[in-house]
């Protein structure tokens, strides 16, 4: 066992029908760092996280998700791992607090964990007045942060973030990255995809999926070294206009 | 097994929290009890009727003071001439007309055939077959007292009787169908859309990442509908039984063990549905179109499946309300055991296991693809 590093994948693909979404990708994820899974829509960014997160039965290759294997312990892996998907994750007509109970209740946390953490949580994200008021009263920025928050709960060595920003403020997006960045140092490792290349700034790593393969991976200064570009920005849209797939 | 309560506990924090939807659910069975007890009923009562009396002999007012003073007719016009007939039916009010011919009582006496004529008004076609029907029994009574069972007013006598329902109750036939179609909608349909609805807003993603069962996450939906079923058919038996006063024959444990049963069935119809669907429209339009509408059509609740052509007969044992139906009339209407009802009650047992089967198979399969 390697506790270097917290994800390996080895040659990992997913096929549907005849039509290949992720291809042969071999990465590894260092224990506790940000790393950035960049690539346009329809690159296969979000079905190589289902396979990484249980979701979804690999078609060939395999891969190590903490210290279980994705094709025989997904439910293992479900345990211990956090997850926020693109969509908003959080029941509207529930409260801050009913919202946490429930999230906290099905990872199996006592309820005095439970209560610690939410203090915890309300404390960090200012939402005092908010805890016993529905969801739907939140404004978007917080209910995104929340919902991170929230993913966390559980204190999960690894969670998976899939485009957690889409549709957010720049404000916002400045604040709820802050939180990653504090989780990542409090030893949390965070999988993250956006399409805001500004964010990859923030990763440690950065891999940039073109028509499902890996085709650029490295430290963000790293990367800009070698494809000699300016920013991740003007590397990515050169990468992703290679892409022979439509675009979406 | 914890988790399970949990989550059981969020879909009771849903369904608390949506007053609105709560206040339909528990009060639809009650609205409908009472719409088809008072409102809808076929049950005639008070129905203004007209006489021709050609004969106006003692016999012919006795007969037309029984026939006022009953609780189903009320005497509107006494008529003077044939003529009359049309007109009082075209101005509508009148449903039925009696018509004595000449020397009623002298013919009786004589020859001991006397003709009424009883018209009725057949553009309701099940008004008019009620209300001759009612006609004819008051008739008969009276012909009963007058000359014990010597003789008979008619030259052919038929004879109505309706088993099981004298009085043709039209309670007995729609509190059995209104239990299926309330534990219908509220089963099938409200989980359904709750199950649908996650897939919706996209929690379904998050909770198929979490260490939750996905079974348990669809079984947890349905458990507050269980019990809200469960109050249903209380409030639907209570209210058939003390306003509708529709007897229950039958051993009420096995009824409400059939119900339960049923319950089920619908519940595993609702997870089919939800399990081929997408978005709660389509959830909706689906167990409405394809369960709600042939239990309306197709349980013999609404139309006599005896009267309907044989390809239709063959579809409705494809309705497991109609099994239902049927169960629920011989417990409670005819008072009969489980010995009678086995056979209706395996069928509905093969529906639900049926449609578990395939729930489970399509929604394991959905997660591939999720």
């Amino acid at each position: 066992m390697n506790n270097e590093y917290i994800i390996e994948v080895d040659s990992l693909t997913k096929k549907f029908g005849s039509f290949t979404a992720v291809d042969k990708i071999s990465f590894t994820v260092k224990r506790g760092e940000i790393f950035g899974f960049l690539g346009a829509n329809g690159a296969g960014k979000t079905t190589a996280i289902k396979m990484l997160s249980g979701l979804l039965q690999a078609s060939s290759g395999s891969a190590r998700v903490i210290d279980f294997n994705i094709n025989k312990e997904s439910e293992k892996i479900k345990a211990n791992i956090g997850y926020m998907s693109q969509r908003f994750s959080l029941y509207d007509d529930l409260t801050v607090l009913e919202n946490m109970k429930f999230y906290g209740g099905i990872y199996g946390l006592s309820n005095s964990k439970i209560q610690m953490k939410t203090d915890e949580i309300v404390k960090v994200l200012h939402i005092q007045d908010y805890k016993d008021k529905l969801v739907k009263s939140l404004p978007l920025g917080w209910k995104q942060k929340l919902a991170f928050s929230i993913s966390i709960l559980h204190e999960p060595p690894l969670v998976f973030l899939d485009e957690p920003t889409g549709g957010v403020d720049p404000v916002t997006r400045r604040e709820f990255w802050e939180l990653i960045v504090a989780a990542a140092h409090q030893g949390t490792t965070l999988f993250v995809t956006t399409h805001y290349m500004d964010e990859a700034e923030y990763c440690d790593t950065v891999s940039i999926m073109v028509d499902g393969r890996i085709e650029a991976m490295g430290s963000p200064k790293y990367l800009k070294e070698q494809f000699n570009s300016p920013d991740i920005h003007t590397l990515f849209v050169s990468l992703a206009r290679q892409s022979k797939r439509t675009e979406i | 097994m914890n988790q399970f309560w949990v989550f059981v506990r969020k879909e009771m924090w849903h369904i608390l929290r949506d007053k609105q939807t709560l206040f339909v659910l528990l009060g639809m069975p009650v609205a409908q009890i009472l719409i088809f007890g008072f409102a809808l009923s076929n049950e005639v009562k008070n129905s203004k009727i007209a006489v021709l009396d050609l004969s106006k002999d003692q016999i012919t007012q006795q007969l037309i003071e029984r026939i006022d003073a009953s609780k189903y007719f009320d005497l509107e016009e006494n008529l003077t001439s044939p003529k009359d007939i049309e007109r009082i039916f075209k101005k509508g009010k009148v449903k039925l007309v009696l018509v004595f011919e000449n020397n009623f009582d002298k013919n009786l006496q004589h020859t001991h055939e006397a003709i009424i004529q009883l018209i009725a008004d057949g553009t309701d076609p099940n008004v008019g077959t009620t209300l001759i029907s009612y006609a004819s029994s008051i008739i008969n009574d009276y012909q009963k007292e007058l000359f014990g069972n010597q003789l008979i007013l008619y030259s052919i006598k038929p004879e109505v009787r309706m088993i099981y329902n004298e009085q043709l109750k039209a309670s007995y036939n729609f509190v059995p169908g209104v239990m299926a179609m309330v534990l219908l909608l509220v089963c099938a349909l409200m989980t359904s859309i709750a199950i649908v609805k996650e897939k919706e807003l996209g929690t379904m993603e998050v909770l198929l990442v979490s260490p939750l069962n996905p079974f348990f996450v669809v079984i947890s939906k349905s458990i507050p509908y269980l019990i809200i079923s469960i109050l249903n058919i209380v409030s639907i038996l209570l209210l058939s039984y003390y306003v509708l006063k529709v007897p229950i024959k039958g051993n009420l444990i096995l009824l409400m063990g059939v119900s339960i049963l049923f319950i089920i069935t619908s519940l595993s119809f609702g997870l089919f549905v939800s399990s081929t669907t997408r978005t709660q429209t389509a959830a909706m339009f689906g167990t409405l179109i394809g369960l709600f509408m042939p239990t309306l059509m197709f349980s013999g609740f609404m139309f006599p499946i005896d009267n309907m052509p044989w390809p239709m007969q063959l579809l409705s044992n494809l309705i497991p309300s109609k099994w239902f139906f049927i169960i629920v009339k011989s417990v409670m209407i005819k008072g009969l055991g489980i010995l009678a009802i086995w056979r209706e009650v395996l069928i509905l047992l093969g529906f639900t296991v049926l449609m578990l089967f395939i729930s489970i198979r399509k929604f394991n399969k959905r997660l591939d693809i999720a």
